[in-house]
C-alpha cells in the first residue's frame, strides 16, 4: 500500500495542486493529510474544498493547530499567524468551518499514528525539532511509527537497538527504509510553506510493503501564490518567505 | 528470530538452504538455490542470540539498507532481503573467485603485483564512493577477485551511506572496524570520510609488500589511537628493494590527516598504474619512523586529533576530478591548442584538487610494424612527449597534478575511450579538428569520444571569424 503524506498546506493552492498532480503519477492508494490546511496562504476555501473532496473519496485527514484556531482561539499564536487566521476565518463558509472543526486529532492504523504535531498530547501541538523531543514523543507513545508535520522541515528519527535516538535528514528522491522492528518518527516537510531552505513543495510517500518512505520536492508557481497573498492584504512576509523557503 | 534454527533443506521465501559456507562472528552464510535464479547465490543470516552484541543486529540492518542500493561489478548483486520476523536474511550473488585472505600466506609479494592489486581495489572503492558509500572495513577477507580480475567489495555491515540514516553512528561508544586497518578518523568515530578507505588500502598494500602490518593488531582503544600520533616504519626500511614511488604512495595513504591523502580513490588508482608520473616527496626517501620524542609531543599536543577532525569534512567526489586532455598534434592549429589550454586552465582553477592527464595517440598502421618503423616510432614517441610538455608548460602545474601519456593505437577514438574507462576519468577535453576530407571520410575522433565516453566531454572549437554568419546554419539545414 502506498500512502501520500501531505502536511502544512497552509492555503497554498498552487503548491497543493502541484503536489496532487505529482502524486497522481505515483500509484497512490491512499491520501493521508496531516493538518494545517489553512492559515498564511490566500486560498483557504479552495484548499479546504479539495481536502473535503479527497476525504469523500477515502482520504484521511487530521486537524492542525491553524485549523483548530478557526473555530477556537488564537492565543499562543504569533501576531502574523493570528492575523492570517482572522483573515482566513472570513474566507471560509459554515461547511468549511464545520469540516475543519470535526477532524480528529490523530488516526491510528496498523501501529502507525498520523498526527499533526506531537503524538503524546496532540491538542497541545508541541514541536518535534530535535532528538530530545523526538525521544520523548517516541518513548511515551505506543505507536510503532509516528508521522507528523508542524515543523515545516523534513526529518526522520529512529530508536536504535540500544534505545538511543538518531536523526536523519532525508535526501529528496532517495527512499529511506523504515524497518518494522524499529520505531520511527517521521516529520514531513511542508507542502505550502517550506522552511528548510528549499522553496519547492514537499510531501512524502510511505510504502507499507517495502517499509520505506520517500520525500519528493515539487516546483510550483510561487510567484502566483505570493501575489495572491499580497493582494489579499496579508502580511508581506508570508509572501516573500515562499521564495526562499525559510 | 534465531539463526541457529536454520538447517540444510529448509525453505525460506522460496530459497532452499544448502551448504553452510561460513560461520562468522556476526553472521552465517549459506549456499541457497531458488527455482527462478540460475546463477550461484548465497544467503547471509545474522547471528541473533539472547544478550548478543547489538552490533551484530545493527550492522546486519545497515547491510540490508545499503546493499540493495548498490550496483555494478564491484559489489555482489543483491537479490532479496527478509524482515526480522520471521527470519532476517539477505540473498545475494555468490561471487565466483577467492577472497584475498589466502594471499597472506605468501607475503611479502612483489611490489608490481601489490601495486596492480592496489589499483584494482582503488578502482572498486571509487565506484563505491561514487554510489555514496564509504566501506569502512576494507581488508583482505572483504575483498574478492572475480575470474576476470575485477575486485568485489563484500560485507557492508560497517559501511556508511551518506543519504541513509546511520544506525551505527549513535549506537556505540567504541569505534567499529578491523583494528589493523582502521583509519585514524574512524578510530575517533568519524564515519563519513571516504578517504578512510584509502587509509585501509594503504595498510593492506604495506602489509602485502612487506609482510608486516604497519600498526600491528592492537586490542585496546588506546592501542588503536596510537596510529594518530605514531607513524609506521617506512616500508623501504623493511624491504630495501621497494621502489621510492611505492613508498611514496603507501605512506601518503597512511597520512593521519585525510586531506594529505589522495583526494579520491580514482586518483590513487591512477598513480598506482602510472608510477613514472608519481611526484616523490620526503615520504619516498624517509628511512625511519619519526623519533620517539616527536611522536610523544604529538600525542600530548592534541593537534593531530584536531587535524583529523578538520580534515575529515570534505566535499569529496566532485572536487577532485581527473581531467584528460586529448591533444591532436598532427596539424592542429595554434589557435586551437591555445583554446584547449585556456579551457583546461579554467577547469583546473575551478577544482584545486583535480589532476590533468595529457594524452596523445600515435596512430599505427593496421599492419604489423617492421624494425625500421619501430625505430622511427621510438623517435616519434619522444618527439610527441616533448610536444605535450611544451603544450602544458604555460599551465604552471605542479608535477603531482600532471602526467603525460602517449598511446599507440590503430583507432584513436577507441584508445581514448579505453583510457577514460580504465582510469575513471571524470572530464575529457578534446579539440575539434577543422573540416577536412579526412574527417569527412573517417568521422571525427572528438565526435566518437563525445558520443561514447561515460563522463563529461568538452569539445573545444575555435570561433570562426571573417565568415558568413549564414554559412553554418545553411550547412545543417
Amino acid at each position: 500500500m502506498r500512502l501520500a503524506l501531505m502536511a502544512d498546506i497552509h492555503a497554498n493552492r498552487e503548491a497543493f495542486d502541484a503536489c496532487l498532480e505529482h502524486a497522481a503519477g505515483q500509484r497512490i492508494d491512499q491520501y493521508m493529510l496531516l493538518g494545517d490546511y489553512v492559515g498564511y496562504g490566500a486560498d483557504p476555501g479552495y484548499v479546504v474544498d479539495r481536502i473535503m473532496d479527497l476525504c469523500a473519496k477515502g482520504a484521511d485527514a487530521v486537524i492542525g493547530n491553524h485549523d483548530a484556531a478557526i473555530s477556537g482561539d488564537t492565543r499562543g499564536m504569533n501576531p502574523i499567524a493570528a492575523t492570517a487566521i482572522g483573515w482566513t476565518r472570513d474566507q471560509l463558509n459554515q461547511t468549511h468551518q464545520e469540516f475543519l472543526g470535526g477532524l480528529p486529532y490523530s488516526i491510528d492504523t496498523d501501529g502507525r499514528l498520523f498526527v499533526h504535531a506531537e503524538a503524546t498530547d496532540p491538542p497541545r501541538f508541541g514541536y518535534i525539532t530535535n532528538t530530545e523531543s523526538a525521544a520523548r514523543d517516541l518513548h511515551e507513545s505506543q505507536a510503532n511509527a509516528v508521522f507528523c508535520g508542524h515543523v515545516h522541515m523534513p526529518a526522520i528519527y529512529g530508536i536504535t537497538a540500544t534505545e538511543k535516538v538518531m536523526r536523519h535528514v532525508p535526501v529528496t528522491g532517495v527512499p529511506v527504509p523504515l524497518p518494522r522492528h524499529r520505531r520511527w518518527l517521521v516529520v514531513l516537510g511542508s507542502v505550502g510553506q517550506p522552511r528548510d531552505g528549499n522553496p519547492d513543495a514537499c510531501y512524502g510517500i510511505l510504502d507499507t510493503v517495502k517499509c520505506e518512505i520517500i520525500f519528493h520536492r515539487v516546483a510550483y508557481d510561487i510567484e502566483a501564490a505570493a501575489q495572491k497573498i499580497l493582494a489579499a492584504g496579508l502580511p508581506d512576509f508570508l509572501a516573500t518567505r515562499l521564495f526562499i523557503g525559510r | 528470530m534465531k539463526a541457529q534454527g536454520l538447517e540444510q533443506g529448509a525453505v525460506i521465501d522460496g530459497y532452499t538452504i544448502g551448504q553452510r559456507l561460513h560461520q562468522g562472528g556476526m553472521a552465517t552464510i549459506w549456499s541457497v538455490t531458488h527455482p527462478d535464479i540460475s546463477s550461484p547465490i548465497l544467503m547471509k543470516v545474522p547471528n541473533l542470540f539472547e544478550g548478543e552484541d547489538p552490533a551484530a543486529i545493527v550492522s546486519f540492518e545497515m547491510e540490508q539498507m545499503i546493499l540493495p542500493r548498490l550496483v555494478g561489478p564491484h559489489v555482489p548483486h543483491f537479490h532479496a532481503a527478509g524482515d526480522f520476523q520471521p527470519q532476517a536474511y539477505i540473498v545475494m550473488e555468490r561471487v565466483e573467485g577467492q577472497s584475498l585472505l589466502g594471499m597472506i600466506n605468501d607475503l611479502p609479494l612483489p611490489v608490481d603485483q601489490v601495486a596492480a592489486l592496489g589499483a584494482d581495489i582503488a578502482t572498486a572503492l571509487d565506484d563505491l564512493h561514487g554510489q555514496h558509500v564509504v566501506h569502512l572495513d576494507v581488508k583482505p577477507s572483504n575483498l574478492m577477485r572475480r575470474p576476470d580480475g575485477r575486485i568485489v567489495l563484500v560485507d557492508f555491515g560497517l559501511s556508511r551511506h551518506d543519504q541513509l540514516p546511520d544506525l551505527m553512528a549513535e549506537e556505540f561508544r567504541l569505534p567499529y572496524g578491523t583494528a589493523p586497518y582502521m583509519a585514524p578518523e574512524q578510530v575517533l568515530g568519524i564515519r563519513n570520510e571516504p578517504r578512510a578507505d584509502l587509509f585501509a588500502l594503504g595498510v593492506l598494500m604495506y602489509f602485502f609488500a612487506t609482510g608486516t602490518r604497519p600498526f600491528g593488531d592492537p586490542q585496546s582503544l588506546n592501542g588503536l589511537k596510537r596510529r594518530i600520533w605514531r607513524d609506521p616504519v617506512p616500508p623501504r626500511t623493511l624491504r630495501p628493494d621497494i621502489p621510492p614511488w611505492f613508498q611514496e604512495l603507501v605512506l601518503r595513504c597512511l597520512e593521519v590527516d585525510p586531506d594529505a591523502r589522495h583526494p579520491t580513490a580514482a586518483q590513487l588508482a591512477f598513480d598506482l598504474r602510472h608510477p613514472e608520473g608519481v611526484r616523490l616527496t620526503q615520504r619516498a626517501t624517509k628511512k625511519k619512523a619519526d623519533g620517539f620524542f616527536t611522536a610523544l609531543r604529538r600525542r600530548f599536543a592534541g593537534e593531530r586529533v584536531r587535524q583529523v577532525r578538520r580534515g575529515a569534512q570534505s566535499n569529496y567526489i566532485s572536487s577532485a576530478p581527473i581531467i584528460l586532455l586529448a591533444l591532436d598534434l598532427s596539424g592542429a592549429s595554434d589557435d586551437l591548442t591555445d583554446g584547449l589550454r585556456q579551457t583546461v586552465a579554467r577547469l583546473l582553477r575551478a577544482a584545486p584538487a583535480s589532476r590533468l592527464a595529457c594524452l596523445n595517440v600515435l596512430k599505427l598502421a593496421r599492419l604489423a610494424i617492421d624494425r625500421s618503423v619501430d625505430d622511427l616510432g621510438q623517435n616519434k614517441h619522444a618527439q610527441r612527449l616533448g610536444a605535450l610538455k611544451r603544450w602544458a608548460a604555460p599551465l604552471n602545474l605542479s608535477e603531482d597534478r600532471l602526467t603525460y601519456h602517449i598511446l599507440e593505437a590503430v583507432d584513436p577514438a577507441a584508445a581514448i575511450l579505453d583510457y577514460v574507462a580504465r582510469n575513471r576519468v571524470d572530464h575529457v577535453v578534446i579539440g575539434a579538428r577543422a573540416d577536412s576530407t579526412l574527417r569527412t571520410l573517417l568521422g571525427s575522433v572528438s565526435a566518437q569520444v563525445a558520443a561514447h565516453a561515460p563522463c563529461t566531454v568538452t569539445i573545444v572549437r575555435n570561433r570562426a571569424f571573417g565568415q558568413d554568419e549564414g554559412a553554418a546554419s545553411a550547412a545543417v539545414s
